[in-house]
């Protein structure tokens, strides 16, 4: 029983950091109907960028090179969406997945060029390793647990920016409709940049994260774009809350998979993927109207 | 409109220049079926190579340029095909070259039910789906220990020679296998494209609804480029590692055999049939002379690739044949008018010309 329940909270706390990784992805497709596919080499480019900070400013936090790192990926993503993604746009899907695609081979390999195939990993001390101990010997990692926490904050956070704020009215009304909306003086350009670049600061706090939970390489970009991948298509088209279960349900799923041996892990995430995919199309809790 | 004037109007797909190149087909193809009798080795195994990417690439660009499916998952099929082959010769003993065949064969069957599941992505969806089934085949031949698992396994001696055929020889016998295998894949997304069924898929791309409204069925067309791809892409694989002697399941399922497919299609030219084969001919220029630069030659490549995106996303060939008009596999069918010459009612697009 004990075995039962651990597989399933560590699974739970594995899925956070997915949920973290799918956040802004999310978001992206709920306003634009577009995927990044060079998401999880951004998440992975954050790690690096924050390894790279970490060492010039020299500050021994990770969390602390973040204070830097946000602003920086923000910027970064405003600057991506305005330059290269926003004329990509139309009514093709064939242009946004192929130049977000070259960017991803362009990030991948220019990693490799700048800091060599080794693994990485960000160092946060004791805080990484401590646990807190819960009854009938479980207990549950403070890193993980955090991750966690971290996590439905940030949902919340854009939950919040998309259903009560003025920006987050614009981001729904040009969701639905690009025209009316440029109509009523949103000018989508602007906000598209804003959307991306809210998502890069996300990708920021998650490439953080998987930094010091696991060890990262220049070529592990597209991992942690199938995950959150498959967190969005799990949880359901445009919805935040649905990603973060996605998540959750993946990192579950993997939990799982890795108790029957390690290397089903990768496997049984993807197998639960697509059991979804085959009950539930449109995931388990789609946004309505989509 | 009197109807005289229509009387003279005939709709005509072949244009001059395509009418120049069916002649000269007949000797270049004979030149290249010769090739083994002059060529050397690098060459042959050069050919070998180039054969194999435009094969691969074409099948792409029929997927992704003319029926809209963009799949970022085509590499799992080049897994799939080479790991048949060796199953199908290892295991059950079948001569190579049926193998070959029957890997391809069998990849276009496993493709049915793969369909099945990423079509019901969208979209931007569906790229992402198709790259997770090819993880997936990844990691489940990890699994299949009679095929080494991870660490992969190679083809024996007595397999590999049983190709040795006189008067080619083993070389010979892959160089006969990829041209053919090329001239099928490249002819027959021109057939294919020239059917009616083609003029459907073109269709669906230019716009799915009104496809729709006018009784085209969009998912069975999607579905059977997506099958005619896959034994397409199977074969190849299969080819691949007929010539390799060694598969393991990472490099057998690496996305960089969907990036090239891409990177060459984007530069050639995405939706014409003559974009794969110049854009195979600069890709394999550019890695002549930038492949000892590392991953930089891949940086530049995916840069490239992006610039045209942007800024020509017709590509090279795209651009050439828009400006000149020129179409060596002309697939769109045009109105002309009849008076024994060659007066196109408009060479340039435009209201004159049926774009299909």
């Amino acid at each position: 029983m004990n075995v039962v329940l651990d597989t399933i909270i560590q699974g739970i706390l594995l899925g956070a950091l997915y949920g973290l990784f799918a956040a802004g992805l999310s978001l992206v497709f709920g306003i634009m109907r577009l995927i990044n596919v060079a998401h999880g080499d951004f998440i992975v480019l954050a790690a690096f960028l924050a390894l790279l900070i970490q060492q010039v400013l020299h500050i021994t936090s990770p969390f602390a090179a973040l204070a830097v790192l946000i602003p920086l990926m923000f910027i970064m993503g405003y600057i991506l969406q305005r330059v290269i993604l926003n004329p990509t746009l139309g009514k093709s899907i064939l242009r946004p997945v192929l130049v977000t695609f070259g960017l991803s081979v362009i990030i991948q390999n220019g990693l490799l060029e700048g800091f060599s195939a080794d693994s990485q990993k960000l160092q946060a001390g004791q805080f990484a390793v401590q646990s807190i101990p819960l009854s009938h010997g479980l207990a549950v990692g403070l890193f993980p647990l955090t991750t966690l926490i971290v996590c439905v904050a940030v949902i919340a956070l854009l939950q919040w920016v998309m259903y009560h704020t003025k920006l987050g009215r614009a981001f729904r009304a040009t969701s639905d409709d690009q025209v009316t909306a440029s109509l009523m003086g949103v000018n989508w350009r602007n906000l598209f940049s804003i959307a991306t670049g809210i998502t890069m600061a996300t990708v920021a706090i998650a490439g953080v994260f998987m930094g010091i939970r696991t060890g990262f390489g220049p070529s592990a970009g597209p991992d942690q774009l199938i995950f959150s991948f498959e967190a969005v298509i799990i949880g359901g088209l445009g919805s935040l809350w649905g990603t973060l279960i996605g998540g959750i349900l993946l990192g579950v799923a993997q939990s799982i998979g890795a108790r029957i041996s390690t290397d089903s892990m990768l496997l049984a995430g993807h197998l639960a993927f697509l059991v979804v995919l085959m009950v539930r199309p449109n995931g388990l809790f789609p946004r309505r109207g989509d | 409109m009197s109807s005289e004037v229509l009387k003279n109007v005939v709709v005509r797909r072949s244009t001059k220049v395509s009418r120049v190149f069916t002649v000269i087909l007949v000797p270049v193809l004979l030149v290249l079926l010769s090739a083994p009798h002059w060529g050397s080795r690098g060459t042959i195994s050069l050919m070998v190579e180039f054969f194999c990417y435009l094969a691969i690439s074409q099948m792409w660009n029929l997927l992704a340029g003319f029926a809209g499916v963009v799949s970022l998952g085509q590499h799992a099929f080049i897994g799939l095909g080479g790991y048949m082959l060796f199953l199908l010769t290892i295991v059950f003993g079948i001569h190579p070259l049926l193998a070959l065949v029957l890997a391809g064969i069998i990849c276009a069957i496993v493709s049915l039910p793969v369909a099945g599941l990423v079509f019901r992505l969208q979209g931007a969806y569906l790229a992402i789906g198709t790259w997770v089934i090819a993880e997936i085949f990844r990691l489940a031949f990890f699994k299949v220990s009679i095929l080494g698992g991870g660490s992969g396994i190679s083809l024996p001696v007595e397999i590999a020679d049983s190709i040795d055929i006189p008067p080619l020889g083993r070389d010979g016998v892959l160089y006969l296998a990829a041209l053919i295998l090329c001239i099928l894949a490249n002819f027959g997304a021109y057939a294919m494209l020239c059917s009616r069924g083609g003029l459907g898929v073109k269709a669906i791309r230019d716009n799915e609804g009104a496809a729709r409204s006018c009784g085209i069925d969009n998912v069975r067309m999607k579905l059977i480029v997506y099958v005619a791809s896959a034994l397409g892409t199977g074969l190849v694989g299969a080819l691949i590692y007929l010539n390799e002697f060694y598969i393991a399941p990472t490099a057998a399922f690496d996305i960089n055999w969907t990036s090239y497919m891409i990177f060459i299609v984007v530069i050639g030219g995405i939706g014409t049939l003559e974009g794969p084969i110049v854009g195979t001919i600069v890709f394999f220029v550019l890695r002549e002379y930038l492949s000892s630069l590392g991953s930089w030659y891949l940086i530049i490549l995916g840069a490239l690739a992006i610039a045209i995106m942007l800024k020509m996303p017709e590509g090279i060939w795209g651009a050439l044949g828009m400006r000149f008009d020129i179409h060596v596999f002309p697939t769109r069918r045009r109105l002309v008018l009849d008076k024994g010459g060659e007066s196109d009612v408009h060479p340039h697009g435009g209201a004159g010309e049926v774009t299909a």
